[in-house]
């Protein structure tokens, strides 16, 4: 009579204590898919975000390696794990990756011998570029064009740049296994083929995937009092905004520039808790803005759509496009680039 | 200019009002006209207005059901609907009240995130339905909905009344709201 009824009651205690392992060691990306079984409404858009710092890596970098990534306009990407990534394989990356440009741009094409087919291809590491230890190392690639005459000892020009990266990625991190290299950011500055001709590459040679990753009005809005709150010492450039008013048959643009130390002085009165900002100040700080518009020129800035926000930090487009200007929050900008990217993947 | 009332005056024979109110005439306008097409047995009026309080001047029949549009892309939108709530009599929570958020299928352009309409329509206890206005499939199936919505708050479906409905809306609502 004991073992049976043993035997009874153990599947159930079983089946309960598994199911409470399973919500206790279960991964982020399985307590997800539980809520969405649920239907319940998984991210809400976090109440407060940290105002970007510099980097806590700071000791290893040298501001003047990533130099060369400032006041350029980059085109933002999001990008799915690579699988069976390595960094120690550059050099044949390098070559297959060469490889396949040259034969991409002979497709179709009668032999020539032209300088389009002299490119050189270059993968390197972007050390410090990164938020936390756990984050993958950044790397970058570019393409340059080798010179006919080797005699003349010119410059090699730069063709295209691309570089991934991923700051504070531990949301991501947490969820893929060891064989995936998480670097969800990807910024190109270059022609959209040769952007293309590398995206196809990866595709196919890491199986992942490439999405072109947009801003929309309320996370430039949050952009816009996270880099006016930041500290400056000297401003180099005006803060702008950019308005598109939805009319036909052509779009209306409104911009509206303010001086930065105007608009950093009112950020300090809406600002409260220090070190950090929450959602009900970034309305108050745009909500401020948008009344001392309309008194001025009856105008409801709110119903139209924020396209572009420029500071002395750095710009943004809702087309995905960045201008990173100051390098002491650089670090700062992409941590909040790569939560977009990861909340697009995700 | 008092404030809206769900009782004070007698409903119509077989008459069923909808008000919508919103900022966006373009849309408001095709979605009363999907609605006007829609064959119910009942009479359908559909009166628009952009914000409440609505003018004491005109003559019209009891409101059976009011819903607010709020357009994710403009918070504009989103702020004139805050500012009539306050003008509606308590009672109309009680299931004459829908919220209805549209252009939430377009991301890129949103500037209203969709927690913050979330969050409003649970502070007022009212459903909220999602819609992309501008899609006419789904501006249509939205209308048909609408109808049947007002039809119960009208009292014309036996058995069912705005209150019942309102409270089996919420049954299927996630309970973990509370966390937000």
């Amino acid at each position: 009579m004991d073992s049976y009824d043993a035997s009874k009651l153990t599947p159930r205690q079983d089946a309960s204590s598994r199911l409470k392992d399973f919500f206790i060691g279960a991964t982020p990306l399985q307590k997800r898919l539980e809520s969405v079984r649920k239907q319940t409404s998984f991210i809400p858009t976090p109440p407060r975000r940290k105002i970007p710092q510099g980097s806590q890596l700071q000791e290893d970098i040298d501001p003047q390696k990533f130099a060369f990534l400032l006041h350029e306009q980059w085109t933002l990407y999001t990008l799915t794990p690579l699988y069976k990534f390595s960094y120690t394989n550059f050099k044949e990356y390098s070559k297959l990756l060469n490889a396949f440009i040259a034969a991409e741009k002979q497709k179709g094409l009668a032999v020539e011998v032209g300088d389009d087919f002299n490119i050189k291809v270059i993968f390197s590491t972007l050390m410090g570029v990164k938020g936390t230890q756990r984050d993958p190392e950044a790397f970058l690639v570019q393409i340059l064009s080798k010179s006919q005459l080797p005699s003349e000892h010119k410059e090699e020009k730069v063709l295209w740049t691309g570089w991934f990266c991923c700051i504070f990625g531990d949301s991501l991190l947490e969820t893929v296994s060891e064989d995936f290299t998480c670097l969800p950011l990807f910024l190109a500055n270059g022609t959209e083929t040769n952007t293309a001709i590398i995206g196809t590459w990866f595709q196919k040679t890491f199986d992942c995937y490439f999405c072109p990753l947009a801003i929309n009005a309320f996370n430039l809005s949050w952009m816009a009092a996270m880099w006016t709150a930041c500290k400056m010492d000297h401003y180099m450039a005006t803060t702008e905004f950019l308005w598109s008013v939805p009319c036909s048959p052509h779009s209306l643009d409104i911009s509206y520039a303010i001086h930065p130390e105007d608009a950093k002085a009112l950020w300090d009165s809406v600002h409260k808790t220090p070190g950090e900002v929450t959602q009900e100040e970034v309305d108050l700080f745009m909500d401020c803005l948008y009344s001392h518009f309309h008194r001025h020129f009856k105008i409801h800035l709110s119903a139209t759509r924020l396209v572009r926000v420029s500071t002395s930090v750095a710009s943004a487009h809702t087309d995905g496009k960045i201008k990173i200007l100051c390098p002491k929050y650089f670090i700062g900008v992409l941590a909040y680039l790569t939560e977009l990217a990861v909340f697009q993947i995700e | 200019m008092s404030a809206l009332r769900p009782l004070d005056k007698l409903p119509g024979l077989n008459a069923a009002t909808i008000l919508l109110v919103g900022t966006e005439d373009a849309l408001l306008q095709q979605l009363a006209d999907s609605m006007l097409k829609e064959d119910c047995t009942s009479e359908l009026n559909v009166h628009l207005a952009r914000a409440l309080p609505l003018p004491c001047s005109v003559n019209r029949p009891r409101i059976d059901l009011i819903v607010f549009v709020v357009n994710l892309h403009s918070k504009h939108s989103l702020q004139n609907v805050e500012e009539s709530l306050c003008h509606l009599d308590a009672a109309f929570f009680l299931g004459k009240v829908t919220f209805l958020a549209t252009g939430a299928g377009r991301d890129s352009h949103c500037s209203v995130h969709r927690n913050t309409v979330v969050k409003l329509a649970h502070t007022y206890r009212s459903p909220l339905l999602f819609c992309d206005l501008e899609v006419e499939d789904f501006r249509a199936s939205m209308a048909q909905r609408l109808v049947r919505l007002l039809q119960i708050c009208a009292g014309h479906v036996p058995g069912v009344s705005a209150l019942n409905l309102l409270s089996l809306l919420r049954g299927s609502e996630n309970p973990s709201l509370e966390d937000l």
